[in-house]
């Protein structure tokens, strides 16, 4: 029978959700897990009603698994709607309190809600669904492991729904990017655990001699995320039927830990798996050799060996030792150039090439995202500096930084990547529009540079006013004071904020109208000329 | 590296592999790239010599320059008690009222109970110390226990019906719901409200005034100027605490509000109250 074992698994799992959730020690818990017993259970009924008894297709072991990359581009596009929702929700909240729906839908319990789901969800989804589309094409090999490839997906999936419906309740670990507590943490280390193996296998069954420097990439974010995450998430539960556990590091220990974790899901999530992401699309997309593999060899050993230290510049001027904090500083120095050669690497492949930006507005969207990379990884290593950091740090230009990292280069790279791969996915032609990819450029390329100027003059200002002290060596103001002032900024960041959304809904109707075989008449863009050879 | 591949557009040669059409150039690494690089990385050795960075067995080095954050927080606090020293003293040795009358001192007061203000009396009081519904202004000369300097002192310093405080300022003015009947009620606070504005019903003051005097007057005076010693409020001069208007009149008549502000001294201590005391008095109201 066709799903028989996976119905019978997901039944069972059902169940023991539902003894969960009547038996569980806190009323947080026993909700949660009726969330659990609800998603489980629905997702066998659909199975069920979608199993047969006729003998499987034969599977032709040559030919690429493309099924799971279809979800996850889909799954990409509907996280990032859903995150980048939540996070213009949150701006406005900040800007008008009155917004805040108590008790789930205050900004406490959002916020994470919105850094999990643009971080977790989109940028998840976004390197899992590219990464083994990368990785089969690039080693001219199937998926490793059968129907492994769909379990990741759709355990990813669950941990997503799981995270987010936690924090909605009240549940949290507290740890900033970690929030979810233990048996969530869990679930996610077995799915995790069998993304390694599903890349590892596929690459070890490869028919290219060598590796491909996008799967360097994307095999140190795998295996350094599974590191990152055991490590922070280490905890005694209270008890195996509630949702409070407690950190096995206390104090400073912990705080350290859990920047550890914090830095390195930037490093490594967000820097080494979107460079993955980078390394083949850009070259695929304009069609050039990169620039240069030496760089790519060098920069991603540098970056990979320096950006595991540079996690205590989050502890500056804390009960961190100085020792740690001078550590963690000159580490963030020597990763400037390293995260560069990405950067050069990915801007310099277009050499040959230029005028693409001009005619391809995806290529347009990938070289914003570099320049956006560029930047905030100058910014970033300049922020480490202690005397910078005494001014920035605990201020909005945390938060610009963050964002024109996430949403200069996270996302506009991912936007190249998904309107690359979703013709291709689905055997179209091409996209519904390429005029749409243009709107959808200017509308994320605006909100990135409102969002951004805006809160470095807000966090600035906001760190000035809290370092001002009168002639007589008192404070000037009081924070509410400092927080009345930062009003009107919050305003245009939340504008920005909802321009990038709106970016954001233009590519989830240009990606299903492409999904659903539509070509919009239109305008062509001039047709890219190859470059004249320069005279010798 | 073979140099039979050479890419056409830029002469460059490749490495010889190729995955999925993607080739790789075989470009040196950019000279500028490589010296930036290295320059970091000796500012980082040289950094971490000067400063403390290396985890040893038991401690880590102290760097040549002998730099530690504590000590340096260390000694700008010094640095800044040293150059308060005398105006501290100064303050601890005399009273408010001295403080006040001294224009060095009362300068070096304000700033030092401003700052202090911000940090713990803005979240009742307001940022501009101008109060709330329920939270008294401290701008006006409107005083419930008394606008001298010392008389705001010993307000902060011990609170007003701050159980934990044996010296807190007390009274409690009480629930007239069972009292008066709600006619009553209603005629009572057209009466109270016709003190400092118009009324809807003036065929209510008469009788209004009549329950004033045989229920009100003790606390809050026969002319309704209120009493400090009791905390009892001036009903005349159309400064509302808990919210002006008959309704409202009325509602503190039936089931009062009886606010309550905590001592402070015992978390900020003689010298920071005395500059608070002065800080509040400066700001216009003081008497």
């Amino acid at each position: 029978m066709k799903f028989g074992t996976e119905i019978v698994l997901l039944g069972l799992f059902a169940f023991a959700a539902l003894v969960a959730a009547g038996f569980g020690v806190d009323e947080p818990f026993r909700q949660h897990m009726w969330v659990l017993f609800f998603a489980v259970a629905g997702f066998a009924v659909i199975l069920l009603r979608n199993s047969d008894f006729k003998p499987a297709a034969p599977i032709d072991p040559d030919a690429y698994m493309d099924g799971p990359i279809r979800y996850g581009a889909i799954a990409t596009v509907f996280w990032g709607v859903v995150g980048m929702l939540v996070g213009v929700i949150i701006a406005l909240q900040l800007a008008y309190p009155h917004l805040n729906i108590q008790p789930w839908f205050n900004f406490g319990r959002l916020r994470p809600v919105h850094t999990s789901g643009v971080v977790f969800a989109f940028g998840g989804n976004a390197l899992i669904c590219t990464s083994l589309y990368v990785v089969q094409r690039t080693c001219r090999a199937r998926l490793f492991g059968g129907n492994l490839a769909w379990f990741v997906f759709w355990g990813y999936q669950l941990f997503i729904v799981m995270a987010a419906t936690g924090y909605l309740l009240g549940i949290t670990e507290s740890r900033e990017y970690a929030e979810p507590e233990w048996y969530v943490d869990i679930w996610l280390t077995i799915v995790w655990v069998a993304y390694l193996l599903l890349f590892l296998g596929t690459i070890l069954k490869r028919k290219e001699p060598h590796i491909y420097v996008a799967n360097w990439f994307y095999l140190s974010f795998i295996v350094t995320i599974a590191m990152l995450h055991v490590v922070n998430n280490l905890s005694m539960p209270a008890s195996f039927l509630g949702s409070k556990s407690y950190s096995a590091f206390s104090g400073v220990q912990d705080a350290l830990t859990q920047w550890w974790y914090g830095h390195n899901a930037v490093g490594f999530f967000l820097t080494a798996g979107f460079l993955g992401m980078m390394y083949y699309f850009v070259p695929k997309q304009v069609n050039r050799p990169v620039y240069s593999y030496r760089l790519s060899i060098i920069h991603f050993w540098a970056l990979i060996f320096l950006y595991i230290w540079a996690g205590p510049h989050h502890l500056h001027y804390t009960a961190l030792p100085d020792w740690a904090q001078t550590l963690g500083m000159v580490f963030s120095v020597m990763l400037w150039m390293p995260s560069w050669g990405g950067m050069i690497n990915g801007l310099m492949t277009l050499s040959g090439a230029w005028d693409k930006i001009r005619t391809d507005p995806i290529v347009r969207m990938m070289v914003a995202a570099i320049a956006f990379y560029g930047m905030s990884t100058f910014e970033g290593p300049m922020m480490s500096i202690k005397t910078v950091n005494s001014l920035s740090h605990y201020t909005d230009w945390t938060i610009g930084h963050v964002h024109s990292g996430a949403l200069g280069w996270v996302g506009l790279i991912t936007f190249g990547a998904i309107y690359y791969m979703v013709p291709k996915l689905w055997n179209r032609e091409r996209l519904y529009s390429l005029r749409l990819v243009t709107w959808h450029f200017w509308l994320a390329t605006l909100g990135i540079v409102v969002y951004a100027a805006v809160m470095w003059v807000s966090g600035i200002m906001q760190g000035l006013m809290w370092r001002e002290y009168d002639e007589q060596g008192f404070l000037v103001y009081s924070f509410a004071e400092t927080v009345a002032a930062m009003h009107p900024y919050y305003v245009m960041r939340a504008a920005g904020g909802a321009m990038y959304l709106a970016g954001m809904l233009v590519m989830a109707w240009n990606v299903t109208m492409t999904i659903r075989g539509y070509q919009r008449k239109e305008q062509p863009f001039p047709v890219s000329v190859p470059t004249l050879q320069p005279a010798e | 590296m073979s140099s039979e591949h050479v890419d056409e557009i830029s002469g460059v040669t490749t490495t010889g592999h190729e995955w999925d059409g993607i080739k790789e150039l075989n470009n040196p690494l950019p000279r500028w790239w490589v010296i930036t690089f290295y320059i970091t990385i000796a500012w980082a050795l040289a950094y971490t010599i000067a400063y403390p960075a290396w985890p040893m067995l038991g401690s880590a080095t102290r760097g040549v320059l002998g730099f530690s954050s504590r000590n340096d927080v260390k000694n700008e606090m010094a640095a800044a008690e040293a150059a308060k020293a005398g105006y501290v003293a100064a303050i601890q040795s005399k009273t408010v009222s001295e403080i006040a009358a001294d224009d060095t001192l009362r300068e070096f007061a304000v700033a030092a109970g401003g700052a202090a203000f911000k940090v713990n009396c803005v979240q009742c009081h307001g940022s501009g110390a101008q109060g709330s519904t329920d939270f008294p202004n401290l701008n006006d000369d409107d005083w419930l226990w008394g606008g001298k300097a010392e008389q705001i002192q010993q307000t902060i310093t011990h609170g007003i019906r701050f159980a934990p405080d044996a010296d807190t300022r007390q009274s409690e003015m009480p629930a007239f719901a069972d009292v008066l009947k709600p006619e009553q009620v209603a005629q009572v606070s057209a009466f109270v409200a016709s003190l400092s504005g118009p009324v809807r019903d003036k065929s209510l003051i008469e009788p209004g005034a009549k329950i004033f005097a045989d229920n009100c007057a003790a606390c809050h005076g026969g002319n309704a100027k209120g009493n400090r010693e009791l905390g009892a409020p001036d009903l005349t001069d159309a400064i509302w605490l808990h919210g002006s208007g008959e309704a409202a009149i009325a509602s503190q008549v039936r089931a009062p509000k009886n606010g309550v502000m905590p001592g402070w001294v015992g978390r900020l201590g003689e010298t920071t109250v005395k500059e608070l005391a002065v800080y509040v008095h400066s700001l216009g109201g003081g008497e």
